[in-house]
């Protein structure tokens, strides 16, 4: 065993004749690939401890696909990696396909395969040597040659690591993965700073993955990935499970299908009671110059709207409508945006 | 399909970017063979060292200048006085002749070469003016191989380069795929922590055999440096040097975040070494006081033993004590490294 390596040690050390807590049977065939419970983080640093996960319980199924949805520094990454088993939790109760870091370590690496942020894998050596080095730490996994089929990267078989596109390093990271056949894929922001097209040629891969019936975990923060992978998703925001559901339902809880967006010439600020009173408006956010509606029948909310601001004499000067998102979501929970910079590529 | 051990995986794939480094290749193999080959040029044959004088400016200058010029270690100049002392200071001359009665030696005696000057033209204007020798002496001059300074210089720098270069193969490595995260990435695979491990030592034991090759074969092609003791036990002494500076740049490497620490802490554990253990000289130089901290590192008794087996034919078995000193360093260096060792 390698005991001292990332949360082994630790978990072992402190809780060498651990007995299972009550509600978590370890060792029976769960439903579930992920359970964890209470789930703290601490680091220390100069104005006191940062509490990087807060209290966090998740359960995930298995095979499903779950997203671990959130802006930057929510925690999503440093929950993924306790899971991981690379990072020991403060305190917390996790278990992973119904077996414990610190227990069953090599078992459960065997059954995991995980991609991380920012791994650079050697330059110099080729996709098919990365590969057959990966596929030779696993006792049963897939043909290096098949995985490198699988995701797209054949052509580039002898190509070095050094020479490869952002994306194409992506999906290689993914065939690391997944040489292994694990049970289990950890995807950390598999598609962050890659092109449309490589995020798609990503997105279909772990789709392929989740149809053989596997779990996967990712984290991202962007909305439409979480939508279009995800069969369920757990909103993080300062370490903890702020909403979890289907994307349909977390939209659903909004109250409206629809976001009506529009920005008036100047003039006095419109008054949010009145247009909360407007028939179909569920919910209003006004903003410095536009404010957002989310409202669940548009075809009576906007001829409202319009005479509304034609009575007041306001000049409209746009309007848009559109799906309610997890963005919304994430706005309407928080008050605050998920990403600071402008929407993620479509 | 069958799969092959993950210990012999890691071990190619290390071998293969080695080789894909150009400037790795070239500083492990070419650069020593360049020392190797400068130095020996420089110091082959050692010529005999001229002594150059200045006689200053004065009557009897020319006599005394004409009774210098007939020896052939000695290269004399007349000249101004002025001239002469700033020479002198500048290290361009190693002494100045005053002529006169008596005549006088100036020099400055802590320079060796000013020491040997002054004898030599003492010597000279001695035997001119008529001195007579009460005893015979005759010399008998020593250039055989195996007790010139190129041979004493080959396993010093033999010695030196198991050192660097496994400080640096294995450290540097390490570092570098710490900063990279790929040994995070690693870590999270069921690879164990002792095959990562013995494939970078292992590696780098089989980078040292070339090495060991180019270093030996320059000092016997080149220079005619004889190996009076077994290739084996020299090959045995390379392994076991190899094997304990790569358990040392381990240790060094364990828990370092950045290349900057790496290279920090590798100066700091060679620096003494390249100071001290005798790779251009004999460590027996230092004063006592220092000797317990001089036979306490690595390298001196890897020097010393590569000496005595290459230069005077020793047995391994008669080398024990150093063969036991630097298999501990590794040891202990590898036990430590293994147990410190940081992946994130």
């Amino acid at each position: 065993m390698h005991g001292a390596r990332g949360a082994g040690n630790g978990m072992t050390a402190a809780q060498p004749h651990r007995t299972e807590p009550d509600g978590i049977k370890a060792g029976t065939p769960a439903a579930f690939a992920v359970r964890c419970r209470a789930l703290t983080k601490h680091y220390p640093s100069r104005t006191g401890p940062v509490r990087a996960v807060n209290g966090l319980d998740i359960e995930i199924r298995r095979g499903e696909c779950f997203g671990l949805l959130g802006p930057n520094g929510a925690g999503k990454t440093t929950t993924i990696e306790i899971l991981e088993g690379l990072l020991a939790p403060t305190s917390g109760d996790v278990e992973v396909l119904g077996r414990r870091w610190g227990h069953h370590d090599d078992d459960l690496r065997q059954r995991l395969g995980m991609s991380l942020q920012e791994t650079r894998f050697p330059e110099k050596l080729s996709v098919l040597e990365v590969l057959t080095l990966f596929r030779s730490f696993y006792r049963r996994g897939q043909d290096p040659a098949r995985v490198m089929a699988s995701v797209g990267l054949t052509e580039k078989s002898s190509a070095w690591v050094g020479k490869l596109s952002g994306g194409q390093r992506q999906r290689l990271a993914v065939a690391c993965a997944l040489v292994g056949d694990p049970d289990l894929l950890f995807l950390d922001e598999p598609t962050t700073g890659l092109d449309p097209q490589s995020r798609r040629q990503l997105w279909e891969i772990i789709r392929a993955f989740g149809q053989l019936g596997r779990t996967i975990v990712l984290t991202t923060h962007y909305m439409d990935e979480a939508e279009r992978l995800c069969g369920r998703v757990a909103i993080v925001d300062q370490g903890r499970v702020i909403a979890l559901g289907s994307p349909a339902e977390l939209v659903a809880s909004m109250g409206g299908a629809h976001v009506v967006e529009f920005a008036c010439a100047a003039g006095a600020p419109l008054e949010p009671a009145e247009l909360a009173a407007l028939p179909g408006v569920q919910s209003v956010a006004a903003g410095a110059t536009e404010t957002a509606l989310t409202v669940s029948e548009p075809h009576l909310a906007i001829p409202a709207l319009l005479s509304l601001l034609q009575s007041l004499h306001r000049d409209l000067l746009r309007l848009t409508t559109r799906h309610v998102s997890l963005e919304d979501v994430f706005v309407h929970l928080t008050g605050r945006h998920l990403r600071d910079d402008d929407e993620p590529p479509a | 399909m069958t799969t092959n051990h993950p210990l012999r995986e890691l071990t190619i794939a290390r071998i293969r970017e080695f080789m894909r480094e150009p400037e790795a290749v070239f500083w492990t193999y070419g650069f020593p063979l360049m020392l190797a080959v400068g130095l020996g040029i420089a110091f082959r044959d050692g010529p005999v060292e001229v002594a150059h004088v200045d006689v200053q400016a004065h009557a009897r200058a020319s006599e005394v200048a004409a009774r210098l010029a007939s020896r052939d270690d000695i290269v004399v100049a007349i000249r101004e006085e002025a001239e002469c002392r700033n020479r002198l200071r500048l290290g361009k001359s190693a002494l100045v002749v005053v002529p006169g009665d008596p005549v006088t030696f100036v020099f400055d005696p802590s320079r060796p070469e000013s020491a040997l000057a002054r004898e030599r033209v003492n010597d000279a204007l001695q035997r001119a003016a008529g001195r007579q020798d009460p005893v015979r002496t005759s010399d008998t001059r020593v250039t055989e191989p195996g007790a010139r300074y190129i041979d004493f210089l080959i396993p010093g720098l033999l010695g030196m380069n198991l050192m660097s270069g496994s400080l640096w193969g294995v450290g540097f490595v390490i570092v570098d795929m710490r900063v990279k995260k790929l040994l995070k990435r690693l870590a999270a695979t069921p690879m164990t922590r002792s095959d990562f491990l013995w494939s970078i030592a292992g590696s780098r034991l089989l980078f040292m055999i070339p090495e060991l090759v180019v270093i030996l074969g320059a000092g016997v092609l080149l220079f005619g440096m004889p190996v009076r003791g077994s290739w084996l036990a020299v090959l045995s002494l390379a392994f076991l040097g190899a094997g304990a500076f790569a358990g040392l740049g381990m240790l060094v490497a364990c828990r370092a975040q950045r290349i900057e620490t790496v290279s920090g802490l590798m100066n700091a554990v060679m620096v003494p070494m390249w100071l001290l253990s005798g790779i251009f000289f004999s460590s027996e130089r230092f004063p006592d006081l220092l000797q317990p901290l001089v036979q306490a590192l690595p390298l001196t008794q890897l020097n010393d033993a590569l000496r005595a087996v290459i230069l005077e034919g020793a047995s391994l078995a008669s080398q024990a004590w150093r063969v036991l000193a630097l298999a501990a360093w590794g040891a202990v260096s590898f036990v430590l490294a293994q147990r410190w060792f940081r992946w994130m």
